[in-house]
Formats: structure tokens, sequence, C-alpha cells
């Protein structure tokens, strides 16, 4: 009994980890904008393959494979907001979250023509026999991924409230127009949220890829229930998204464990929409902060 | 409904006539039908997005259940396909009320993120508890509609776009009415609507209720005509489809809904010859316009004319 | 007709409203001053229904309304103008004014979509009475500009305009005056005494224009930090210590 829960607990913190990264990355692009980037299971859909791409098939050493595909996700990132994100400034929220969509096609075209539509998968990061904890058997890339989610989700902490830059980009959050007048380029800080949140995603793409396998069409998805921990922790709270994120993936999994496989995928919904009738500022969110969001 | 508008109403009337005698395959005139279906979806998404200022990505969710519903009580339970399709449309509208009533008391476009939980929910349950789950299910009856039987493309053509026409004239008596003004009102100060003594959230319903009910008809008429179902046809996708075309088009006027509909429904079509290219293609293409016409085709055309009028 | 009995007003714990209450006679134009920040468009959102009150009951002709939305309030016939001219930017002058009319129709969705006869004879009369209140107002001009187009002393006129359309029996105007120059000044006092004496409304005016607001207003209330600190004539008013004290500071108000 116990070492079966044991299981399903330890399948749903996994996947829960990557919808906290998701969700983490939503919550750095929509404090910086305002708004939701819909593109965002596409960076972690690249994070995988690109890290395929670059071990597997062109065979560089691991690291170097890790750093190679975090630049060019990071890179991605830069573009789009480059291209796409600061051209239309002043447009209306929903025009702005449509070209995130509108981008998130065109990425999983450019990834469907390199990649096909198989799914593909490498080997974990270290080789050895499972863990068992409790009785319940854990591969060792399990522990890598919830190691290296809880480690960038410990940077980002840092990041935003021990380091200038990341207070600075706090404070566009907070107020855009006090941040400029005293010398933040906001402009910058947009451009970097999307390149962290980007970061954020391929890394998560990296860690799961050898357990879930990753292919062109599982980006959507993702950002579904990225968005839904987001929403679940309160619109902008960073960690809330993380905790958040880990709920839903240990829901899931329960639900697909004990219930029925197929209603896996309306948990995060669910939850979300209860989330929206009985605590619309999320679990963490404060009433106020409610009312000064402009999504 | 003013003269320039009716004049586009002629012109649409005459193509709508016509195109089904110069198109005779049925490959296009199945696209065109599709057309119509999207225009349905997309007039809806119009009036809630435009003129009200709410979005719904879960449009997806009434076109599922407006398919689903009607077929399902035309095949088990023998009723006539008119009222399935009508009783689907209630079904639609009562979701619409059970989602409306939590998410419009919230300021901002907790809509939007209501009807996106809804739109997946409505998918995940068409998949799991649907007939025939995830492959769908087929032999699902035509219109009949006093003893002649909507069996052919072009006669769903016809069937689809005239529906199209008595929508587009009964929405633009909405926007052009005390409603259709006092949603316009609602979008531009809330504060000032409900000092006026507008009933802001109540009219924020009826609004999404009506979306719901066009989308709730573009999904029967879609279920009757292609004679089968699948659950992938009303994925989250879809219903991002549905907005692209609104914004494409252009969100302050119904016009736009249909040309950004027809538009976005031809496209893919147009890009097979890219084969394993064209999701990328469409993707670029659906970029471009987003960035460089943020307002839509339809209003940058109105710009146009008006600024040649002056010049003239 | 509108009876204000202790009310209380705190925003996370700043208090906006401590213990107000005054009554207003119908057919009278009264004026509410105080120092910015001293809660005075507050008790507008209260009493127009936008935040309901802590503590406290207000009633319109003996009916309790404190509990009310903003729109049943409005309903009631009590209709407000804005301090941050709150107009239908994308509506035009004369649809502001019709929109004005809209809690006084009935025309619903369907009857609307469908343009019964019902629906053409009610379009009519809205127009009809839209236009009626353009001339009054005089911007019959302007009809068919777009609202946010009009410069903001029309601006202004056009959102009193637009409570008139709603038939109200109470109107209360938030700083009418602000932003307007001498001349349009002195014609909007007169414009104020005129509605009051041939429509039959009551006026309560929120006003840093002393000039104005003793020159029209019949009675006054002064609140300071959210709390009532005198209510009489406008002479009384001048006269009273605990005011002047008040406004010792600011300059030269009388």
């Amino acid at each position: 009994m116990l070492t079966v829960l044991m299981q399903f607990l330890f399948s749903g913190i996994t996947i829960g980890a990557v919808y906290a990264l998701v969700g983490l990355g939503f919550n750095i692009i929509y404090n910086a904008t305002s708004i939701i980037n819909l593109a965002q299971g596409e960076f972690v859909v690249m994070g995988g393959l690109l890290m395929w791409f670059f071990s597997e098939s062109v065979k560089l050493p691991f690291f170097i494979s890790v750093i190679l595909t975090i630049l060019s996700v990071g890179l991605v990132g830069l573009l789009m907001e480059r291209l796409t994100i600061k051209p239309l400034k002043g447009a209306e929220l929903l025009v702005m979250i449509m070209i995130t969509v509108a981008v998130s096609i065109v990425l999983r075209g450019v990834i469907m023509f390199k990649f096909g539509k198989d799914p593909y998968g490498y080997a974990p990061f270290t080789a050895g026999e499972p863990v068992i904890i409790l009785g319940a058997v854990i591969q060792q890339q399990v522990l890598w991924v919830l190691g290296i989610t809880l480690f960038l989700i410990f940077l980002v902490y840092l990041f935003f409230n021990k380091t200038m830059l990341g207070k600075a980009m706090s404070a566009c959050a907070v107020n855009p127009l006090a941040a400029r007048l005293v010398g933040i380029n906001v402009s910058k800080m947009i451009m970097l949220s999307f390149i962290l949140s980007a970061i954020l995603g391929a890394v998560g793409g990296i860690a799961i890829t050898p357990i879930s396998l990753m292919e062109y069409d599982k980006g959507p998805a993702l950002a579904v229930k990225g968005f839904c921990a987001a929403i679940m922790g309160g619109l902008g709270q960073g960690m809330g998204a993380v905790v958040g994120g880990f709920i839903i993936g240990i829901l899931e999994s329960l639900t697909a464990g004990y219930i029925h496989s197929g209603f896996k995928d309306a948990v995060a919904l669910v939850i979300m929409l209860a989330i929206l009738v009985f605590k619309p500022s999320g679990i963490f969110g404060s009433k106020s902060v409610l009312q000064v969001r402009k999504f | 409904m003013g003269k320039s508008n009716f004049f586009v109403l002629i012109c649409l009337s005459i193509l709508i006539l016509v195109f089904p005698l110069i198109v005779t395959d049925s490959y296009n005139l199945t696209i065109g039908v599709f057309a119509g279906i999207n225009a349905l979806l997309a007039i809806g998404l119009c009036i809630l997005m435009g003129f009200a200022g709410q979005a719904s990505l879960g449009q997806a969710g009434f076109y599922g259940i407006g398919a689903y519903v009607s077929a399902i009580l035309s095949i088990n339970y023998g009723l006539p396909v008119a009222v399935s399709m009508v009783i689907a449309a209630i079904v639609s509208g009562i979701s619409a009320i059970a989602i409306a009533v939590p998410a419009l008391r919230l300021r901002g476009h907790y809509l939007a993120v209501a009807t996106l939980g809804f739109g997946e929910i409505v998918y995940v349950i068409l998949n799991e508890l649907g007939p025939g789950g995830p492959s769908g299910f087929g032999d699902i009856p035509h219109l009949n509609l006093f003893g002649f039987v909507f069996d052919s493309s072009q006669s769903n053509f016809y069937l689809v776009w005239v529906f199209v026409i008595l929508v587009v004239i009964f929405s633009f008596n909405l926007i052009n009415s005390r409603i259709g003004r006092a949603l316009k009102a609602i979008h531009d100060s809330e504060v000032a609507s409900n000092a006026m003594g507008l009933d802001v959230a109540v009219l924020k319903i009826k609004v999404f209720i009506l979306s719901a009910v066009y989308a709730s008809f573009a999904g029967s008429f879609y279920g009757h005509f292609v004679s089968f179902l699948s659950p992938s046809t009303f994925s989250l996708f879809q219903s991002i489809l549905v907005l692209m075309m609104v914004i494409l088009g252009g969100a302050t006027n119904i016009w736009g809904a249909v040309l950004g509909a027809i538009i976005i429904t031809i496209l893919p079509e147009a890009l097979r010859k890219f084969e394993e290219l064209d999701v990328l293609v469409y993707g670029i293409i659906l970029t471009l316009s987003i960035l460089f016409i943020r307002k839509g085709i339809v209003p940058l055309i109105i710009d146009k004319l008006k600024v040649e009028k002056k010049h003239a | 007709m509108l009876e204000i009995n202790g009310v209380w007003k705190t925003f996370g714990g700043i208090v906006a409203l401590m213990d107000i209450s005054f009554n207003v006679n119908k057919g009278e134009i009264k004026a509410v001053i105080g120092p910015n920040g001293a809660g005075k468009t507050t008790l507008f959102n209260v009493i127009t229904g936008v935040y309901n009150p802590d503590k406290g009951s207000i009633k319109f002709n003996g009916e309790l309304i404190s509990k009310l939305s903003s729109c049943k309030i409005a309903r009631k016939g009590i209709s407000r103008t804005f301090q941050n001219v709150e107009l239908f930017g994308h509506l035009t002058v004369l649809e502001n004014i019709m929109v004005g009319r809209h809690a006084r129709t009935k025309g619903g969705f369907i009857s609307s979509g469908l343009k019964l006869p019902s629906i053409i004879k009610e379009e009519r009369s809205i127009k009809e009475k839209a236009e009626e209140i353009l001339e009054y107002i005089g911007l019959k001009e302007r009809r068919n500009e777009l609202a946010s187009s009009l410069p903001i002393g029309e601006q202004r006129i056009l959102e009193i305009g637009r409570a008139l359309a709603t038939e109200p029996k109470l109107i209360l105007l938030d700083e009418p005056a602000s932003g307007l120059n001498e001349a349009e000044t002195i014609f909007l006092s007169r414009f104020i005494v005129k509605m009051r004496d041939e429509l039959d409304v009551t006026v309560i005016l929120v006003e840093h224009d002393m000039g104005l607001v003793m020159d029209i207003s019949e009675s006054i209330v002064v609140i300071n930090f959210g709390e009532k600190l005198a209510e009489g004539t406008p002479v009384e008013i001048r006269n009273n210590k605990l005011v002047i004290d008040a406004y010792l500071g600011e300059e030269g108000l009388f």
C-alpha cells in the first residue's frame, strides 16, 4: 500500500518539478510585463530536444551540451522578446498574449521541421541502481530532477532578493514608471525576464527528458499545467507557482494511479477553477495584490 | 446597420450565392463550410472581446458541447436534428453561466483564465466519456428541414452561410442597440457604467452566454455536416485559433471576425504545398500579421478608406 | 431626502470616513468641502455604492440604500459625475447621453438583435430624449464627435448631461469646476442652479473652488481627515473657527 503510494508521490513530484519551473517562468515574465507567455512550454521542449541534439547527435560531452542547450534556449528567449514583444510595446494585453501563441507555433514549426514527430530521449545523467525509499523504486534521474529544480529555485530566490539586478527587476514589476525614474532600464529587464524564463524551461526539459522523453508537441500541455500552477500559487507570486507546480504534479499522479489515467489532465484545471472561485488571489496571494493586477 | 455595412452584407450574400456555382468540387466546398462554421465561432468571440472587452480561451469547449450534445441526442434519443441543436445551445448557455458567474466577479482577464480551464476540461471529458473516446464516433444524422436533408457539401454551404448572414444581422442589430452601447460603455469605464445604472456583471454574463450559443451552433453544424466527431477538433488549439481569427480580422468589427475566420480556415490549406514546413510558415504569417496590423485587417482597411476620403 | 447616519469607511487600517452624519433636503444644493484627502470622494463613492460603508446607514427617500450595489442605487435615482471624468471615450457625445438612458429603458439581447418594432420605437425615444439633453447642455453641435476628443470643460458638462439622462432625483458632482477657466466656471455655476430649478434635482457638490461653493450652495458640510468638522450655511461656515483653523496653512480660501 505505502509502497504504491510512495511510487505515485515520487512520480508526481518529478513531473511537478517541471510544472514548477514552467510556473516560475510564467511569473517572472508576468511580473515584468503582465504578459502570460504561452510559449513557455516550448522552452522546455527545446531544452530536451537540443540536449539530445548536442549530446547524442553531435556527441559533445555532457557539460558542454548542457551549456550549449541553455545558451541556445536563452537566446531564443532573447530573440522572442526583441523581435516580437518589444515592437508591440503599448499594444493591448490580449494582442501581446496572442503574439506569444504565434511565437509558440513558430517554435513548434521549427522543432517539427528539425526533429520530426518522434519522441527523443537520452541516458540518465548518472547510471546506476535505482534508490529504494520506503519501498518505492526511485530512478536516480528523479533525484537529479528534484535536486536541479530545487537548486534553480534557490538561485532564482537569491537572484531576486540578494542581487542588485534581481531587485531592479522586482522594482519594475511593482512600479515600472518609478523604476524608470530611478534609472532602471525597464526594457532590458523585460528582455532579461524572457531569457531567465527560457533558461528555467530549458533546464527543466534537459532534466526530465531521460525520464519522460520529449517530443515536438508537448509544449502546450506543459504551458497549461505551468499556468495552472502559477494561478494556484497566485499569479506573480514567484514561489507560489513552485508549490502549485508540485501540488498539481502530485495530485495528477495520484489521480492517474488511483482513479483513472484519463482524468489526469483535468486535475490541474479543476484545481485552477476551484481556486478562481474560492480564493482568486491564489493560495499565497493577498487580496490587495489582486486589485492592482492588470491581468 | 449603416449603409456601408449593408453594402458589404449584400456583396457577401452574392458571393455566397455564386461560390458553389463556380467552385463545384466538394473538397473546396467543404473548406467553405468550415469557414462559415469558424465565422460563427469568431463572431461570438468578437462581440465578447471587441465590444464587452472580455476574452475567452475556451470557445472550443462550447463548440464541443454543441457538436457532441446535438449528435448524441439525435443518435441515441432519435430527436430531430434541429431540436437537438437547440437543446445543445441551451446546454452551452447554462455552462456559460456556470463559468461566468464566478469568473466575472473578478476584475481583469479572469474570464480568460477560467474559460481556458473550462475548455480543457470539456476536452478531457470528451476524450474519456464521449462515445468512442479519443477515436470518436460516426453515423451522425444530417440536418433535415421539412423533408430536405442537408447531406451534400453544397447544401451545407448554403445552410451554414445563410445562418452566418442571419447571425451577422442579429449581431449588428445588437451592437447598434441599447445593449451594444452598454457593452461598449463597460469596455470604456466600468465604474461610470455602474453609476449610470448598467448592471455590468449581468451584461457581461449575457454576452458571454451569447458567444457560447453561437459557438454551440457552430459545433452542431460541424457534427451534422461531417457526420463524424472526435475530441481532437475541440482542443485548446481550436480556442486559440478562434482568438486568432478575431485578432487578425480586427476585434472591433464583426466583419473582421468573418474575414479572420475565412483567412485562418484557408491558410493551412494554402500552405499544404510547404509540406512539413506548413506549421512554421503558418506561425510566421500569424506572427507577422499581429506585429504589423495590430488593430486587425478590417479596422486597418476602414482607416485607409477614411484617409482616402479626406484626401479626395 | 438623503440621510447619512454615522457612516464609517476604512481601507486596510486607514480610516477614510469617521462617523459622518448629515442630511440633504429635497431641492437643495449642498456642498461638501475639505482639504485634499479629507475623504470627500470616498463619501461620494459610499453614497453611490462603489463601496459599502463599514458601519452606519444611508437612507434615500426613507429607503435604506447603504447595502445596495452601485447600479441599483443609480436606478433609485442617484446619479453622479467623477473627479477624473469617466466618460465613455470610444462613444460619441450623443451615445454617451444615450447610455445614460439605459436604466430607464428595457430592450433585451434577443429583442434588440431581432430589432423588433418595440425596440425601434424605444431607440427613437432614447435618441429624442438624448437630443433634448444635448440641447439643454449646449453640446448639440458636438453630437457626433468622440467624447474623448472634447476639451475638458465640455467633457465635464457632458458628464453632467449623461447623469441627467438617468432622470436622477439627486445628482452628485465631484469637482465639476476642476480644470475649467473662469468663464467656464461661471457658466457651470449658472448651469447647476438652472438645472436644479428647472429639472427638480437635488445637488451635492464636492468642490475646491470656494467662489463657486459660496456662490451657489445653500448648505455646506466641511470634512477633514474623514471627520465632519462643521455644517451650516455659507455665512456660518465662513465664520466658523474650527473651519478656519483647519484650512490655516492652505492658501487664501475665502
